[in-house]
């Protein structure tokens, strides 16, 4: 039973928030917050592989968001839009029910790929140098798109409204609430799976003691691959969740200032601590809508908070450790902290 | 076929030549001692071995198969497991963690096994489960399972290192300075526990120390370096009375 309880809280989440959306409970405005949220905790907690449990200190989070959101735009534009840049749709829009998901992975694909950009020189390199190496691949990323005209360049990208009014048309649900929070689930379950493993483990490992654990056997090129191209791969599928909620991209979405998003919001929760992840999302997505009243001071008052998170503590909210590792009372709900190793 | 062979190591740091033209045979067994003066090129020699440094001369073989050129967790792979100077553990891990992670030399799943929890994945995580709690019970580590290994005492995460190399099963151990930092019952402990293991495991020990106590109770022979050269071998008590040790040791006596 407490095995369960986690996914049958997130079931009924899940039910609560499509549901509401459907039948109008929910205000436009807060659906969106709701799918920034879940955005949100797809960044933080994918940038938590390589920033929190890894410990590396990757800032080019944004890159992979821009190649996920640019692939997975393009892809549903062409092939089930009529516009003036692709021509006719190739398929009858309402397929893309279907193949949104199957589309969405595919840019997840692309950008692990352009993931291996970080990846490859961190086997040389690590620290502040492989820190600058994310930066540039971030700005290379940004610049690569704002340069070529024929994706709209630095005035973006749009047409991931019609497409997803086809969607609509096929069956009226708040499809984008839909897919987000699946893809939210799944990234917290593949992340989750990734770090209790002891394949996954050995980026704990490289993080601890880098030399101790390829000499203990731990192949950390590999490791480091793998932990890359997942982290940016799920990057890459916020990036498209993202693209399709808002309808219109464009290269200023995803500077630096995205990436530092993702990173606040890692180092809020906790490095290496998963639900810290979620949490801090949700707080910070919430902040930041909560102050919105406050406009321009907004940005003297979250900084503050975050200042005085970090005197008070430094390790995040969630350093290293679990919901329930804080509130052990937790356990009785949801298991216990090896709950894989007691399932087996 | 021996099965361990160290045939005209050199290595050069820069202009420094760190080891030169060391050489060593393991037929299978032994218990052998590696001693000299501080930089003497000991632990220079093990990191030769384990594929963190490349020679710049020299071969390494294991049952006949070539070093050369390997990365150090495919080196781990072909039997060899070492302990570190200074311990070398992942501190901010379980004790069980620690045990578990070194049995990526031979795991038998990949990425996709790992995300969907195939059922080679669960297998395989069971076995490394059991191995791994087995090894800490041989040891009497079984009651510190959980606990992270920064919060043990000293002496107890040098048998978390020796436990962490143990499962990887290995031909040939590779102990650097193990009772260095260690009390004197601790010491008298390590070198029953050392004992034990080449027993039971059938295990080829080879050990750097400092400690003359530790050298001359357990090893059957010792090598001496000084220099990155090696100025002597034999006995314990050969090597004790040896005017080159000494030298090397103490310095030159006046006349």
């Amino acid at each position: 039973m407490t095995k369960h309880s986690l996914a049958i809280l997130a079931g009924i989440f899940f039910v609560l928030a499509v549901g509401l959306s459907w039948t109008g409970g929910l205000s436009s405005y807060s659906q969106l917050v709701l799918m920034f949220i879940g955005i949100n905790i797809m960044m933080s907690s994918s940038l938590n592989l390589v920033n929190g449990y890894m410990g590396e200190f990757s800032c080019g989070h944004a890159g992979f968001m821009a190649v996920g959101a640019y692939v997975t735009s393009l892809i549903t534009v062409w092939f089930f839009t009529k516009g003036s840049v692709f021509g006719p749709n190739l398929l009858p829009p309402a397929w893309a029910t279907v193949f949104f998901p199957f589309i969405l992975l595919f840019g997840g694909l692309i950008a692990a790929l352009v993931g291996l950009l970080v990846a490859i020189p961190s086997f040389r390199t690590r620290g502040d140098y492989l820190a600058i190496i994310t930066l540039a691949v971030n700005y290379i990323v940004k610049s690569a798109i704002e340069n070529i005209q024929a994706i709209g360049g630095a005035r973006g990208f749009m047409g991931m409204g019609r497409v997803v009014n086809g969607m609509q048309e096929v069956a009226d649900l708040p499809w984008m609430m839909i897919w987000t929070w699946v893809f939210v689930f799944l990234t917290i379950l593949l992340i989750k799976r990734f770090v209790s493993s002891t394949y996954g483990k050995g980026i704990i490992a490289i993080r601890e003691d880098e030399i101790a654990a390829e000499i203990l056997g731990v192949n950390t090129r590999r490791a480091k691959m793998v932990a890359f191209m997942l982290s940016s791969g799920l990057a890459g599928m916020a990036g498209g969740l993202f693209a399709h909620i808002l309808g219109y991209i464009n290269p200023g979405s995803f500077t630096i200032m995205k990436s530092t998003e993702a990173l606040v919001m890692v180092y809020l929760g906790g490095m290496g601590s998963l639900s810290g992840s979620v949490l801090s999302a949700v707080l910070f997505t919430l902040i930041l809508e909560i102050l919105r009243p406050l406009q321009l001071y907004k940005w003297v008052v979250v900084p503050l908070i975050l200042i005085l998170l970090m005197l008070f503590r430094t390790e995040g909210l969630l350093g290293h450790r679990e919901l329930t590792d804080v509130f052990p009372r937790l356990r009785r709900i949801f298991g216990p902290r090896e709950e894989i190793h007691a399932a087996l | 076929m021996p099965l361990f062979e160290v045939d005209g190591l050199t290595h050069f740091f820069g202009g420094l030549k760190a080891v030169s033209n060391f050489n060593l045979t393991f037929e299978g067994g032994e218990l052998m001692g590696l001693i000299g003066p501080n930089g003497a090129g000991k632990t220079t020699i093990f990191n030769l071995v384990c594929g963190v440094y490349h020679p710049t001369r020299g071969e390494v073989k294991i049952g006949g198969q070539t070093l050369a050129g390997l990365f150090p967790h495919q080196v781990t792979a072909m039997g060899i497991a070492r302990t570190f100077q200074n311990i070398r553990l992942w501190p901010e891990m379980t004790v069980l963690d620690n045990i578990r992670v070194a049995h990526n030399y031979k795991l038998n799943y990949g990425f996709l096994d790992t995300m969907f929890q195939t059922s080679r994945y669960r297998a395989a995580e069971r076995r490394i489960d059991r191995q791994a709690r087995d090894v800490l019970e041989i040891l009497k580590l079984e009651d510190y399972a959980e606990e992270l290994a920064k919060n043990l005492p000293y002496g107890l995460q040098r048998k978390v290192e020796i436990a962490r190399a143990l499962v990887i099963r290995p031909k040939l151990l590779l102990l650097d300075e193990p009772s260095a930092g260690m009390n004197l019952g601790e010491k008298e402990a390590l070198i029953g526990l050392i004992r034990w293991m080449r027993k039971e495991f059938n295990l080829t020990i080879w050990l750097i120390e400092h400690e003359m106590r530790v050298v001359m109770n357990l090893c059957e022979k010792i090598q001496v370096l000084d220099f990155g050269e090696m100025i002597a071998q034999g006995t314990p008590e050969e090597i004790q009375g040896n005017p080159r040790v000494i030298e090397a040791y103490l310095g030159k006596e006046m006349d």
